[in-house]
């Protein structure tokens, strides 16, 4: 297979199809073998991470991914770090980082500011979530640390918890899942956060079916993925309302025992209270393995996009 | 007075917009960009009767020949419209508005987060039909819906 990603902006996981995806797959599997050490497949090329809104995962992993492969990282962080605090707009911003480096990783608290990034720039950008839209770097993870968990993507029940509505890790999550063949999908969060009506629009269009829950007792037997995503509190208008829904989301061993054995949860984290601690040391847990792929799979997509050998 | 013909002469050369719904001509010129300062001799006809519709609008511009892409927006706001490109007196073209694919720079995206609405970001707005009834658009950027009509 040609290389697809060769000078390809990334805005959301759809841009990528099945095919695209298992190639990353295989290159992130390359990667791992230096995830402990330096290559210079990138040697002479900067990346240049500009994170409008916080980041500690997606930031560091690609800083680590891009110099693990030998290219020099300039980053930017905080709008106040950055000139944006004296008034600049984004689109100076971001012609001024394309003449600087090779390729921009941008976060944004705006959604769509990605995809206008990527119209501004001449070489390629990486979308490392704007606002409550995108976030297809993580979906990638994700679907990479299912598919080493399990062999496959294919064929197993995924249950997605918690802020459907306004996490974008979730929503690409979902978007990933209708390149590969799910034998279940199970959308499980309170009413006022189930997913926005276009977004359920464009999963059926690619012919995903799933099924709505407010619960995720009745599934807990039968689902082989459970990706965990953070109840936001502050989305509810009314604190009581929270209140109610905030226990029937929090993944715990009494839930857990009711479990399919080789069950894992998932989750892009930072968690806050939506997994108890006790989870962490089952078998189940498996966030922290898929925070460890982060580097790998990122040092994937860069090689790609890039042009660099693994 | 009730029963007085309005009388509005025939113009020479232009552009007539007829069948507009009732009350949605003043909405028409806006989304033309029409602001009546541009000196083009105009008639814009309110609530006026009409054998297809009940009550009409109808818009007649001399001297203004709009092309295809610009008449079509028309149809955001008035589906009914026809258009007539008259010359010398004579209707030389007739047709109907057809609701356009993809509309840059006429629908306001409703979220207000979206980087569209981000004044001094050199971004324009830019959405694709997504469904003919009810019409509604999806943004390019952020994704969001709009309904429109």
């Amino acid at each position: 297979m040609d290389n697809p990603y060769r000078g390809v902006d990334v805005i959301s996981i759809l841009d990528f199809g099945r095919r695209e995806l298992e190639l990353l797959f295989e290159y992130a599997d390359k990667a791992q073998k230096y995830a402990r050490s330096k290559i210079e497949s990138l040697k002479g090329k900067v990346v240049a991470l500009a994170f409008f809104e916080p980041s500690t995962r997606t930031r560091f992993s690609f800083e680590v991914a891009a110099k693990r492969l030998g290219a020099d990282v300039i980053s930017i962080s905080g709008e106040e770090a950055i000139s944006t605090a004296k008034g600049e707009n984004l689109a100076d911003s971001v012609r001024m980082l394309d003449y600087y480096s090779d390729l921009i990783v941008i976060r944004h608290k705006y959604e769509g500011a990605a995809k206008f990034a990527a119209e501004i720039a001449v070489n390629p950008v990486i979308n490392g979530g704007d606002g409550w839209q995108h976030h297809p770097t993580q979906a990638m993870i994700d679907l990479y640390t299912v598919q080493k968990l399990f062999g496959t993507v294919d064929g197993l029940k995924y249950a997605l918890v918690g802020d459907l509505k306004y996490g974008r890790a979730i929503t690409s999550f979902l978007y990933g899942l209708t390149r590969f063949k799910p034998s279940a999908v199970y959308l499980v969060s309170p009413e006022q956060l189930k997913p926005r009506e276009e977004v359920l629009t464009k999963v059926r269009e690619l012919g995903l079916k799933y099924e709505v829950l407010e619960s995720l007792d009745p599934i807990i037997d039968e689902v082989d993925v459970v990706y965990v995503s953070r109840i936001q509190k502050e989305r509810f208008p009314d604190p009581l309302e929270y209140a109610k829904v905030r226990g029937s989301y929090t993944i715990d061993l009494k839930l857990l025992s009711r479990a399919k054995p080789g069950l894992k949860v998932l989750h892009p984290l930072p968690r806050v209270d939506e997994i108890a601690l006790e989870v962490d040391s089952t078998v189940y847990a498996a966030y922290f393995y898929q925070a460890s792929l982060a580097v790998p799979v990122r040092m994937a997509l860069l090689s790609l996009i890039l042009g660099g050998e693994l | 007075m009730s029963n007085a013909t309005l009388t509005v002469s025939k113009i020479r050369s232009g552009t007539v917009i007829d069948h507009i719904p009732s009350g949605k001509a003043i909405e028409v010129l806006r989304i033309l960009g029409i602001t009546g300062r541009e000196g083009y001799r105009m008639a814009i006809l309110m609530n006026v009767e009409s054998r297809k519709l009940g009550r009409k609008d109808v818009i007649k511009i001399e001297g203004k020949f709009l092309d295809a892409k610009e008449l079509n927006l028309i149809a955001l706001v008035a589906p009914t419209a026809t258009i007539n490109i008259v010359e010398e007196f004579e209707v030389r073209k007739k047709f109907r508005v057809a609701v356009p694919d993809v509309v840059e720079e006429v629908l306001k995206c409703p979220n207000s987060t979206c980087i569209t609405n981000k004044e001094r970001e050199p971004v324009k707005s830019i959405h694709k039909k997504v469904r003919d009834d009810p019409l509604e658009f999806q943004c390019m950027y952020c994704g969001t819906i709009v309904r429109v009509g």
